[in-house]
Parts: structure tokens; C-alpha cells; sequence
């Protein structure tokens, strides 16, 4: 990033919708996104190297709350969006799957990094070769470690699919089906 | 460096025929440290007897590791000992059999021992009898396999995605 670039804050584009002399008409479902996408409150689930390129993202260079994420948030039960960076040890497994299943929906995972996304290096028995074997996954960004702009274009890709979500989805029989498959309510 | 003492070596060796005769079953000096193996019947009054004799004082235990033999079917373990008064280290090494592995605990010598015995159990499947909690320190406690063993595959069993072509197999 040059030094004499000027970033000016956007504002989130307008959904399609209908408006008028002093009123806009859009659907409930393009609302309730857009509200939704810009305000994600992320989980940071950081074990090893991808949570250091994380840190980098948060700070001011790069400055993750560009994207309305500026609030992180340590507790699951407040949290939509879960990023899970680096290693997971498999008897961490457990503890990852219990912070996901306290989030309350909807909620969004993203896989930071080869270790994340697929076990990476650690081909070995102790490592889960992949958070996707336990919790579903929405986001993987590769890299070994990505760097910030890896993480942030995954968390626009997080946004796209929170921003397009329809209201039901978490009510459709093929979630229901996704989270039988993991074993969860 | 560590300093050599061949003096001190056959030192140790001497008291430690005296006292035990067979129980020693070799000993040499492998990479200028002495390595003495011994019959795992007398390994806790050997490791005692070594750290309590006055002339010799291998106070302190720096650590155990467990050893696999496949081509003999053995296990082992192999304890390094340190006297901190005579700046002098020695290793000693015991061996068991693959399908009966169980060799004393030395917790009642050096307490530190139990989180080392422990490991070696993780990941050996060494059973120490007498340890007050012999149970896995590292690896998941589901887990059923002893992943140091030479004969654990070194590549996770689970992954579908490596396509054997890709690696040259």
C-alpha cells in the first residue's frame, strides 16, 4: 500500500429496491444482509502462525474494521462468524466443535490457512486434517500463512454469502441435512 | 562440551558389577557419554543405588525416552542421569519384551518421572508398574494406537485427498 493513498471510507452499496421522494423499498431478506454483512462480529480461533497474519489484519495497516469487523468477540455466544486459523491438534477437535455449536445461528466459518482448510504440512496422528471433518465450512483461504489481503478477500467472500443469504436458509431442509451430517441439532 | 571422564566411566562400571554382576549386561561409550545396559528386573535398585551412593551421587534425572526395536520385537527405555557434584552423565538402557512390555516405575527415585513415564507410555505403550497415573499425557485419550512405534504409519490413515501418483508411489 503506497504511503500517499488516501482511503476514503465507502458506504455499503444499496440493495435493489424501489425508492422514492423520501422512501426506499427493498425486501426484508436484502435489509436484514446488508445489515448483517457489515456488522460481522468475528470469533478469532487462532492457534499458531495464521492467527500472527490475523493480528497484522486487525491492526491499522491493513485495519479489518474497514469491513465493519472491528469488534472481535471472545465469547461464541456473541459471535457470527467463526475463523479458524492454523493447527488444530485432533484433541482440540472437541473444544472447536463445542465453540461452534455455542454460537447461535446464523453463523459463518471461515479456514484460515493450509492447517485449517486441510491439516497442511501436519500429514500426522495428531492432527485434524481439516476443521471441515467436525464443523462446516463456508470460507477457505489458502496459504501458508495467507497474507492479510488473503484473509480479508476471504472475509469478503464471508460477506457475499451473508449478504445473500435468504432469511430461511437456517430453516431449509438442506442445512438441516448438512448439520445431520455433523452430527448436530 | 561435554567434558569426557574415562575415569569416572569405569568407575561406574566397577561399582555398578560389583554390586549387581549379571544385571549389567554390557556397557560402551557411545558418543563420548557411557551407555550401560541393564536387566529391567534390577533397573529401580540400579537407578537408586546410583543416585544414593555416595561416590558416584546421580542426583539428577535429566530424562527418560522409550526406544523400539522392531526387527528384535523389543521395547525399551533408556534414562539419562546427571551428577550435578561430579559434572559427570551416564546413560543407562533396559529392554522388554514387544508383547509383555512392563518395566518399574522409577517415580519413587525421581518423582519427575512421572510425566516422562507417562509420555513413553503415550507414545510407546511401555506399562510402568507402579506409576501412581499411568494414563496418556498427550495424545487424546480415544486414541489406541502407540504412534512412536516403527510400525505406526507415519502419514494420517484418514486423508483421501493425496493422490498416490502425485507423490511418485
Amino acid at each position: 500500500m503506497s504511503e500517499n493513498q488516501i482511503i476514503t471510507p465507502t458506504i455499503a452499496d444499496m440493495p435493489d429496491g424501489t425508492s422514492g421522494q423520501g422512501y426506499f423499498a427493498t425486501s426484508l431478506d436484502k435489509a436484514v444482509g446488508l445489515a448483517r454483512k457489515n456488522s460481522l462480529w468475528p470469533l478469532p480461533f487462532a492457534t499458531s502462525c495464521c492467527g500472527i497474519e490475523f493480528m497484522a489484519t486487525m491492526a491499522s495497516t491493513y485495519d479489518l474494521a474497514r469491513f465493519g469487523s472491528e469488534r472481535l468477540s471472545f465469547s461464541p455466544r456473541q459471535s457470527d462468524l467463526l475463523m479458524v486459523m492454523g493447527t488444530v491438534a485432533k484433541k482440540m477437535g472437541p473444544v472447536l466443535r463445542e465453540v461452534y455449536i455455542q454460537m447461535a445461528e446464523p453463523k459463518w466459518v471461515i479456514a484460515v490457512g493450509a492447517c485449517a482448510s486441510s491439516g497442511g504440512v501436519f500429514d500426522t496422528y495428531s492432527v485434524l486434517q481439516g476443521i471441515d471433518r467436525i464443523i462446516p465450512v463456508d470460507v477457505y483461504v489458502p496459504g501458508c500463512p495467507p497474507r492479510p489481503e488473503q484473509i480479508i478477500d476471504g472475509i469478503l467472500k464471508i460477506q457475499e454469502l451473508v449478504g445473500n443469504e435468504s432469511l430461511r436458509r437456517r430453516n431449509s431442509e438442506a442445512y438441516n441435512d448438512l448439520m445431520e451430517k455433523y452430527n448436530m441439532e | 562440551m561435554y567434558p569426557i571422564n574415562p575415569d569416572r566411566d569405569q568407575l561406574v562400571v566397577s561399582k555398578l558389577s560389583n554390586r549387581f554382576g549379571n544385571a549389567i549386561e554390557s556397557h560402551e561409550v557411545l558418543s563420548d557419554m557411557l551407555c550401560i545396559t541393564v536387566k529391567k528386573e534390577s533397573i529401580q535398585s540400579i537407578l537408586l543405588f546410583l543416585r544414593d551412593d555416595q561416590e558416584l551421587q546421580y542426583n539428577f534425572l535429566t530424562t527418560l525416552c522409550g526406544m523400539h526395536y522392531p526387527e528384535k520385537e523389543q521395547l525399551g527405555v533408556v534414562y539419562h542421569l546427571h551428577s550435578f557434584v561430579n559434572n559427570h552423565r551416564i546413560r543407562i538402557k533396559t529392554v522388554t519384551e514387544l508383547n509383555d512390555p512392563k518395566i518399574q516405575t522409577i517415580t519413587t527415585i525421581w518423582p519427575a518421572a512421572n510425566w516422562m513415564e507417562r509420555e513413553t507410555y503415550d507414545f510407546y505403550g511401555i506399562e510402568f508398574e507402579g506409576h501412581p497415573n499411568l494414563k496418556r499425557i498427550l495424545n487424546m485419550d480415544e486414541m489406541t494406537d502407540f504412534p512412536m512405534r516403527k510400525d505406526f504409519p507415519l502419514e494420517d490413515q484418514t486423508r483421501e485427498d493425496k493422490d498416490d501418483s502425485m507423490f511418485g508411489r
